[in-house]
């Protein structure tokens, strides 16, 4: 995905986006396709999927919510969090790819476990607001019709035990995992990146390797109090490792692929099976019409262990949306999406900010039996707070001296205000 | 202006008085409770033997705590909304509960309940114990598949009843991925799916319920009870095909 003419967006940025950003980027002197691990900018494009993967990440965690019907996960196989990883994986590639060809193996991995201790910071946050709403609902909520499900909150009863479990990201409340499985990618992520800049395809089926492997034995990280992690890293490792490889070549390795139109044909074709399945969730009597030997085959579509039908759909998606050309962004359209934009640049806060406001969005429902036109003023109103969180963070990099055009005072900072 | 001050109260108060009055309606749209599952073994026993055995097997949400919980729970609820409808004919719903007890736990107990009670119809509600300890969904189908596949060797029909609607905890506790599982498994065999989430959500959205309600009284979760058991019994009509005017000229 996001391959191709790489060059001829460059040309425009130059022309363009010094007017429309005040984030200027170093611009190279000529504007090269990215020969491996040569790419130089960030490519406004992954801050653009990645800001609209997290306001659909947003949406998705208000459950009943009548805007979730717009969000990805409704139309195939696989959602937003595909979306996030893979783009997660392939900035992560394009930010310590640098520092590690530039400063070695020691600072570039010095700096991606930095990264994960900030992430894991910012998961415990969460997680403290997230007990907090928790035992707000426990003090205050009761009704005999909900005995068993307030079972839940039975762990409020030994705190001992559930702080430390989520310490040790071993307890993770609904909507809690992505973070964790971000840490795991990130610890991973050192040895990987040498991997991929040494010896790209085999890094990549290695992870592949990995991949299968934790199919056949069933790998995964223990949770509290039982079963595994939601995200199971050794599987979502597969499409971080990905994004990863296409940003350090391999995405115009895969360019002529991607133009054949067989492959194409094949990705449309997969992208309308999906939706005709999806379709099937939503209108009984469709059900009836997939094959029994279909749906014994097909089910359950393994969230948990990314299933191979979900990564095909993301795959199909990626294809299709850099064959569309709906990638390619001029300069009028870098504006009209500068708040996605903006919103990929600061993806850990804009993400965290995401699952909070989730939490309170949820809680305004339930407070005042919110309907659709509360839920929708709700969706947007979290939208526009995230938008405008991004440009305050946006906005304190460059008082603080931290924007891009500023990097010769502060060599760590991370390209474009950007993290991986 | 008075006059529309008057009028404007009156509707008020009317409207008042009709929301606070308990109320009896609690419609279920019918793609809830149609289905092209048949219940064959319930209508041949009811057919050749004037009975309807039904076994509920089923956690917590399956009982109803307090004073005469058990007679306000669905299970019975159920027992007298058929026995109302199939004059007649000897309906008999016994109740098996078993607390916080995930399906892979419940699959063992099967055999026995089958042999004692001989049911021509199980209905099997669970899903929220196993969400509540995060059985992985795989697992849970797994198991799920074993215990429906027992009940159907056994000779009975199977309706398997999902979770229950439960705005408050939606945050933290997540039925959709089992609920879709439950559906699936379902589907595969020639069982019934009683969705209980989708019908409680339904009478959340129309006002039927206030889900949000917090409260220590038991009314309202009498009420709700009631209506499932209701709901369940026109699904069990609807799908054995137990005319109910018909079963009565038979006699």
């Amino acid at each position: 995905m996001l391959r191709g003419d790489l060059g001829a967006l460059a040309a425009v940025r130059r022309r363009k986006m010094v007017a429309n950003l005040d984030v200027v980027l170093p611009l190279p002197t000529a504007a090269p396709l990215p020969a491996a691990p040569a790419a130089t900018e960030r490519d406004l494009r992954l801050d653009l999927f990645r800001g609209i993967a997290l306001w659909l990440i947003f949406l998705d965690h208000i459950p009943e919510n009548v805007v979730n019907w717009f969000t990805i996960r409704n139309y195939g196989f696989s959602d937003a969090t595909e979306i996030f990883i893979f783009i997660s994986g392939y900035t992560a590639a394009f930010v310590y790819g640098r520092a590690m060809r530039e400063r070695g193996f020691l600072i570039a991995g010095a700096r991606i476990l930095r990264r994960a201790w900030q992430i894991y910071v910012a998961h415990i946050f969460l997680f403290t607001i997230f007990m907090a709403e928790i035992a707000y609902v426990a003090a205050t909520f009761d009704n005999p019709l909900y005995a068993e499900e307030m079972n839940i909150l039975d762990f409020l009863k030994q705190p001992d035990v559930t702080i430390f479990q989520a310490l040790l990201l071993k307890f993770k409340p609904v909507n809690m995992d992505v973070l964790p499985l971000y840490i795991v990618l990130l610890l991973l992520f050192p040895p990987a990146l040498a991997m991929l800049m040494w010896q790209p395809a085999f890094a990549l089926a290695a992870s592949a390797l990995l991949y299968v492997l934790t199919w056949n034995f069933d790998w995964n990280l223990p949770a509290y109090p039982n079963g595994v992690w939601f995200f199971n890293p050794f599987a979502w490792q597969l499409l971080f490792v990905f994004g990863a490889w296409c940003a350090l070549g391999g995405a115009k390795r895969l360019a002529p692929v991607l133009q054949s139109p067989a492959i194409l044909a094949i990705a449309f074709a997969y992208l309308a099976f999906a939706f005709v399945i999806a379709l099937t969730w939503y209108v009984e009597p469709l059900g009836r019409l997939v094959p029994n030997w279909l749906s014994e085959w097909m089910y359950p579509i393994d969230k948990t262990n990314l299933d191979v039908l979900r990564f095909a759909h993301f795959l199909a998606l990626a294809a299709v949306t850099v064959a569309l050309r709906a990638a390619r962004l001029a300069g009028a359209e870098i504006a009209i999406l500068q708040p996605a934009i903006r919103c990929g640049q600061h993806s850990l806060e804009i993400f965290c900010l995401g699952v909070f406001l989730a939490f309170a969005g949820q809680f305004v429902i339930s407070e005042y039996s919110g309907g659709p036109l509360i839920q929708i003023a709700i969706s947007f109103t979290g939208i526009i707070i995230m938008i405008g969180t991004a440009n305050l963070i946006s906005w304190y990099k460059v008082i603080e001296g931290r924007s891009p055009g500023s990097r010769v005072q502060q060599p760590d900072a991370d390209l474009a205000g950007g993290e991986a | 202006m008075s006059v529309i001050l008057a009028l404007v109260t009156t509707i008020a108060l009317i409207d008042g008085a009709a929301a606070a009055a308990p109320t009896d309606r609690c419609d279920v749209p019918e793609s809830f409770l149609s289905s092209e599952s048949e219940l064959t073994n319930v209508a041949n026993e009811v057919k050749a033997r004037q009975r309807l055995d039904i076994s509920v097997i089923g956690t917590g949400s399956s009982s109803l705590a307090g004073v005469d919980g058990v007679r306000f729970a669905y299970p019975a609820r159920l027992e007298q909304a058929l026995q109302q409808q199939l004059k007649g004919i000897s309906v008999k719903v016994t109740a098996h509960v078993q607390p916080r007890a995930s399906t892979a736990e419940m699959v063992p107990g099967l055999a026995k309940i089958l042999t004692d009670d001989k049911p021509s119809l199980v209905i099997w509600q669970t899903g929220t114990a196993d969400a509540i300890n995060g059985v992985a969904a795989e697992d849970f189908r797994t198991s799920l598949d074993d215990g429906v596949s027992a009940i159907e060797n056994a000779g009975a029909n199977v309706i398997l009843m999902n979770m229950q609607y439960s705005p408050r905890t939606d945050s933290m506790l997540d039925v959709s991925t089992l609920a879709d599982v439950m559906r699936i498994v379902a589907q595969q065999h020639n069982a019934l799916l009683f969705d209980r989430l989708g019908i409680m959500r339904s009478w959340n959205d129309s006002g039927t319920f206030d889900l949000y309600t917090a409260t220590k009284n038991y009314d309202m979760a009498r009420r709700v009870h009631d209506c499932i058991g209701r709901a369940l019994a026109s699904q069990i009509i609807g799908a054995a095909h137990l005319d109910a005017n018909r079963m009565q000229t038979t006699r």
